[in-house]
């Protein structure tokens, strides 16, 4: 697999939120706008990256029977830092983004990458699979968070183009449920019919 | 009457799974028999209260003094890693039935995010020791609660006959929707 193929795998193929379906707590809690959803894909895409190099340069260091405990000190490292520097540079969104910052820890993703990729490649493919995979999840958010954000209050990145209220429901839990339900529903459509 | 409060509140207005949005894998993932969920849910119970307690402990009694409180995360994960498997072993050890029934569910319970997050957020809201048990019980008491629902109604879906593109977690996800929206009903009980 060349580094280009590494690189856009996390975009369609292997998109981490619409066609593995991992990571969905922070996918479903932070997309109420576009910006937000963003942030918290950039976020997330700085802890990939981060852990997949360092990982992947320890992975012949680690024993076999601790690597999962050592992955973790590492990606829990990197939340750390993302959750400083967010806190001191841009405290709205940190406000905004909340408990799901130190939660990046948890997300699937990273921890299912560093065990699937980074322990078992070299650092430039890990680091092109970190940023692939990062941007691939970003772009999830953002095309959820800007569906939820048109349509919940009529808005887009902030600018708002419509009078009065949206359809409120799409701002609020249960629109967040609904819309990734069909967006995913949508992305299986379109496989179905590029396969055929 | 404020434990009752905290309780009616984890449980039905801001319930964990369908308003926080935390557990979602667990509660997509294996919600597709009643009796798995059953499952799921009392481990993840189990789990939720006994990490409450240790890391509050640890949150007061080791990072506060020491004044590094910047690395909870780290080492709350790692306690919840530890406390896991810890539980797995001890059930392994005394009680076979309680393993058969609980031991399948509890690997996958360290990255399930209702137990970090429910730990860091009793440590937000400067709740005491009890009050925090009482918190993670509850949660956990919600979490099951949207489980075992969700649980139910994918078993009817057998029978229905579901667009293709729709089915598995599409269509979980929207049923998920719906009992959000039925849940928003309790918002307004507790401020």
């Amino acid at each position: 697999m060349n580094q280009l193929q590494n690189f856009t795998k996390g975009f369609f193929r292997e998109n981490p939120i619409l066609v593995l379906v991992l990571g969905t707590c922070p996918t479903l809690a932070t997309t109420s706008s576009a910006l937000n959803g963003m942030g918290m894909g950039l976020a997330t895409t700085f802890v990939l990256i981060g852990s997949n190099v360092v990982i992947s340069l320890l992975a012949n260091v680690i024993p076999d029977k601790v690597r999962i405990p050592a992955f973790i000190v590492v990606i829990a490292s990197f939340v750390t830092v993302v959750d400083l520097v967010m806190q001191a540079y841009v405290p709205t969104l940190y406000e905004t983004l909340g408990i799901f910052i130190p939660l990046i820890v948890v997300n699937c993703i990273v921890l299912g990458r560093a065990e699937a990729f980074a322990s078992k490649n070299t650092v430039l493919s890990s680091l092109v699979d970190g940023v692939g995979m990062g941007l691939g999840f970003t772009m999830a958010l953002g095309i959820l968070g800007s569906f939820r954000e048109i349509v919940g209050s009529g808005a887009i990145f902030g600018y708002k183009f419509m009078k009065g209220d949206g359809i409120l429901v799409f701002i609020l839990a249960p629109g967040a449920f609904i819309a990734l339900g069909y967006l995913i529903a949508l992305i299986n459509r379109l496989k179905k019919t590029s396969k055929s | 009457m404020e434990y009752i409060i905290i309780i009616i509140s984890a449980i039905f207005v801001n319930n964990v799974v369908l308003a926080q949005f935390l557990g979602i894998c667990p509660f997509l993932g294996v919600s597709n028999k009643v009796s798995t969920a059953l499952g799921m849910a009392g481990a993840v119970t189990f789990v939720i209260v006994l990490a409450t307690m240790v890391t509050y402990l640890v949150q007061v009694y080791v990072l506060n003094p020491l004044g590094i409180a910047f690395m909870q995360t780290i080492t709350f994960i790692l306690v919840i890693a530890f406390l896991v498997q810890m539980v797995e072993i001890i059930l392994k050890k005394i009680s076979q039935p309680l393993y058969q029934a609980l031991g399948i569910f509890l690997p996958l319970i360290t990255t399930n995010c209702a137990v970090l997050g429910v730990a860091i957020l009793v440590i937000k809201k400067n709740y005491n020791l009890l009050e925090g048990v009482v918190f993670g019980g509850a949660t956990a008491l919600g979490f099951g609660l949207a489980l075992i629902i969700l649980a139910g109604i994918r078993e009817q879906m057998d029978l229905l006959n579901i667009p293709k593109g729709m089915r598995g977690v599409p269509i979980s996800l929207v049923i998920a929707g719906i009992l959000a929206l039925a849940f928003m009903g309790f918002s307004g009980i507790v401020k």
